[in-house]
């Protein structure tokens, strides 16, 4: 029966051709990916693009790699542009910070192949550190930015940007937002047509970026930009809707151009697909059917500036935030105060308070242990990084004291230690970072810290997992994108090849909370780098093995609550109450039980249980029935 | 945009919230609407809060249903429906499950779960039918038919009929085992079932 089931789903798959389907943006790109011909495609994952490249690698005849980080998923599909294959790159906004370096230079060597990048930024801030425009980049680099609005466009948009990347041998930015990759609408698709590669052209002046070679590119560069805008003028992307509403009119691009659309029927829009660089002929143009004319693009006022500087009369972030998507509820008030006209009432209803819902690490989370280990040290600063691991900031542990970028927890926590104030002489310096973000971009910080001499315990929490993301594959744990065996990192020869003195590396089992305190308390007196590496797998991925649940036994629950400070999900407090010591003191009692469908027997919460009232879940309560039926057997239950 | 149904179902990470809207997709798509269906839920493995809004008619343009729009609001958690209460439109429908999943922030004791999450959207003039679906799921045998058993509550108050919808869900489960199939149906009719008594009941309420 399951294997019919798959033998069905490997028959539709791809799904043919001209047929419509209810597909994601991300989606959408990763078909229109693989009928494009792309031959190499590499991304590392991040919240929203990372379905990207997990659906492209389900198609045949595409070669797709999760790479170590956003520079080299970039460098890959650049040096495939090279040999001259259709090459696809995709990341989130920050990942272009990290892969800029070589952007900046291959806008002057061009391509030979298509090189397509796909930028997701998180307008709104879902799942990031920041809130930046990744269209700054197409000014920056001078590479052209297309903007799909929804599905059907990002499909489009990516069948014409590898065009427009081979006719201007240039990489192509495709800028997606949160609202475009995870909305879903419908689809129709077309015919894969297969590209081949021309092969790689030795060409020294091209190739090799040297002062010389690259000063007389620089002519080229921009002589490309100028017909780039040419093209953009004429491009059947920028659309003009004419409106009978002229009083405003709207420059949109992106999936702002929807809620426009949505949110003024009759209003003339100027839909920008081809935003960068900005057809200002075309602008003027549209300026001049308008009473006055508003830009609504998320996030920065990128169009909006370059035209102010043509002259060109119109309103943008005077009266639209400068942050967050442009929905109609945004939009309607503040056109509405533009016009003078009374702001919609609906929209001015407020939500009822309700407590709020953060995030929270799972149920059975290896670190939970490591977080509830922190919370225990006394005069410790923790530099965090970016992953699951960076919750450890909320309650109950509130232990950890710096995020900002990917494998900064290394180069902030020595920085911590070089630039300590008086009264931090004695602090001890703590750097926390998962296993992926060590690949991504820690190792080189913890290569300077042990060159430069720093005094920091670094805790490497391999959960053998991109967690965050939802258990992608990495070199940490040996399994590639398709998740097929591939070579493994070894994290403690690593760090000793680095340089971490053998003696200064642990490997212990983050749910051993004894060992855990033991280690991280003795390396943290010693004042050289140290590497504690937690060896237990993300709960979410297939390595992670469920064990029996546990139970509390309610009468010898004493409600001291240290059970709760482990943070599980699974633990719920039943009963609050207040008692007066004989000495006078008063302490607070939470009272426990275990969501037992729920607890998958990690064992966390026993070992500070002082009246040891959390037991294995069959032993907790035991029907009389049950008891009378068995009463000898081997099954019985222990009371 | 009256042409366009709005419908939001709101809930948290792992109680299926997102799979339920696609089979709402599903069912509209099949009846030759356009649709469009949105949420963020970056972190909603981890226990957050999910709202999925799905849009559908002859075009729809924003995926987003704005304050003050929805036709429907399909709580999966008592708590979540008083969240997202405002989203509805004048007249609209709260179909609430009365079901609690309590969060880390309250069992520390930083906050408070609202007392009546269900009398609270009734205060705000909310017409409101709810019932226990988690308790539905759990006699059924898992959990995690709660979200079709949401779906069975949503089945008679949707512009096309309920026997479309349930083919959807059967559909959705056709690869899997006969069993799951039959529970699925089970957990459809029972949903269906509870929703329309508790209307009857708020009706009869109402009327006093």
């Amino acid at each position: 029966m399951a294997v019919e089931a798959m033998a069905v789903a490997a028959a539709a798959w791809p799904v043919p051709a001209h047929s419509r389907h209810l597909m994601s943006g991300n989606e959408a790109v990763s078909r229109a990916v693989w009928e494009a011909g792309v031959r190499v495609a590499a991304a590392y994952p991040g919240t929203p693009s990372t379905e990207i490249l997990e659906v492209v690698a389900s198609y045949p005849d595409v070669y797709a790699e999760w790479s170590v980080n956003e520079k080299v998923s970039l460098e890959v599909a650049f040096g495939a542009a090279m040999a001259g294959s259709r090459s696809f790159c995709a990341m989130k906004h920050v990942g272009m910070n990290v892969a800029s370096d070589a952007l900046m230079t291959m806008t002057l060597t061009g391509v030979a192949g298509g090189l397509v990048i796909a930028i997701a930024d998180d307008v709104g801030l879902s799942s990031s550190q920041n809130e930046q425009d990744s269209r700054t980049w197409g000014r920056f680099a001078h590479v052209p930015i297309l903007e799909p609005a929804d599905s059907q466009e990002a499909y489009e948009f990516t069948l014409a940007a590898f065009e427009l990347s081979e006719r201007f041998q240039t990489p192509v930015i495709l800028r997606l937002t949160t609202r475009i990759c995870h909305v879903k609408g419908l689809v129709t698709v077309g015919e894969r047509k297969p590209h081949g590669a021309a092969g790689f052209k030795k060409e020294v002046a091209r190739w090799v970026m040297v002062p010389t070679a690259a000063g007389r590119r620089l002519p080229l560069m921009f002589e490309r930009e100028r017909k780039l805008r040419a093209e953009a003028e004429i491009s059947p992307l920028n659309v003009m809707e004419s409106g009978k509403d002229k009083r405003v009119g709207f420059v949109a691009s992106g999936p702002a151009y929807m809620h426009v659309r949505e949110s003024f029927p009759d209003a003339p829009v100027l839909k920008l697909g081809f935003s960068c660089p900005v057809p200002f002929a075309k602008v003027r143009e549209f300026v001049a059917l308008c009473d006055q004319v508003v830009v609504v693009e998320e996030v920065e006022p990128l169009i909006e500036t370059e035209l102010k500087a043509q002259g060109i009369a119109v309103l943008g972030k005077e009266i639209l935030p400068l942050q967050g998507e442009l929905s109609p509820n945004v939009l309607k008030p503040a056109i509405a105060r533009l016009l003078g006209e009374p702001v919609p009432e609906m929209l001015n209803s407020a939500p009822m308070q309700v407590f709020p819902r953060p995030p929270t690490m799972c149920v059975a989370c290896p670190h939970l242990g490591v977080y509830y280990t922190l919370s225990q040290l006394r005069n410790v600063t923790i530099s965090g990084d970016i992953g699951c691991y960076t919750l450890g900031f909320g309650h109950p542990w509130n232990a950890l004291d710096a995020c900002i970028s990917m494998g900064a927890s290394m180069g902030m926590a020595l920085g911590l230690d070089k630039g300590r104030g008086d009264s931090d002489q004695d602090k001890k310096i703590v750097a926390v970072i998962g296993d992926s973000t060590f690949l991504h971009m820690g190792m080189q910080g913890l290569l300077d810290i042990v060159y430069n001499r720093g005094n920091v315990t670094v805790l490497l929490l391999d959960n053998r997992a991109v967690g965050m993301t939802g258990g992608q594959d990495n070199p940490g744990n040996g399994r590639d994108i398709h998740g097929n065996e591939a070579p493994r990192v070894d994290f403690a020869r690593l760090v000793k090849a680095l340089g971490v003195r053998e003696e200064r590396v642990h490997v212990v089992d983050p749910y051993e909370l004894p060992t855990l305190f033991k280690t991280l308390r003795d390396e943290t007196k010693i004042p050289e780098p140290s590497v504690i590496i937690t060896n237990q797998p993300c709960v979410l991925i297939k390595d992670y093995h469920k064990l029996k649940p546990f139970a509390v036994v309610e009468d010898k629950c004493t409600g001291c609550g240290n059970c709760v400070d482990i943070g599980c999900p699974a633990i719920h407090v039943t009963r609050r109450d207040r008692v007066t010591k004989p000495s006078g003191k008063q302490v607070d009692l939470s009272f426990v039980r275990i969501e037992t469908a729920a607890c998958t027997g990690c064992g966390l919460c026993l070992q500070p249980c002082a009246p040891d009232a959390i037991v294995p879940a069959d032993q907790a309560v035991v029907p009389i029935n049950v008891m009378k039926k068995t009463p000898t057997s081997c099954g019985a239950p222990h009371v | 945009m009256s042409e366009t149904t709005n419908i939001l179902v709101v809930g948290i990470g792992g109680q299926g919230v997102m799979t339920a809207t696609e089979i709402l997709a599903a069912a509209a798509i099949a009846l030759g609407h356009d649709v469009k269906k949105t949420e963020v839920a970056g972190m909603a493995q981890r226990g957050g809060v999910v709202s999925s809004h799905l849009r559908f008619g002859p075009r729809v343009l924003s995926p987003q249903i704005t304050p003050g729009s929805a036709d429907v609001l399909l709580g999966f958690e008592a708590s979540e429906g008083m969240r997202w209460q405002h989203m509805l439109r004048p007249g609209g429908l709260a179909l609430m499950n009365t079901g609690r999943l309590v969060p880390p922030v309250v069992d520390l004791g930083l906050y408070d779960y609202p007392a009546d999450p269900v009398e609270s959207v009734r205060a705000a003039g909310t017409r409101a039918v709810a019932f226990d679906a988690t308790a539905i799921a759990k006699e059924l045998g898992d959990i995690r038919l709660g979200n079709t058993v949401m779906l069975g509550a949503i089945s008679d108050h949707l512009p096309f009929s309920p026997e479309i919808l349930e083919r959807c869900i059967l559909k959705r489960f056709a690869s899997k085992k006969p069993e799951i199939v039959e529970l699925n149906r089970r957990a459809f009719a029972a949903g269906r079932a509870a929703a329309e008594e508790a209307e009857r009941a708020e009706v009869a309420e109402a009327a006093e």
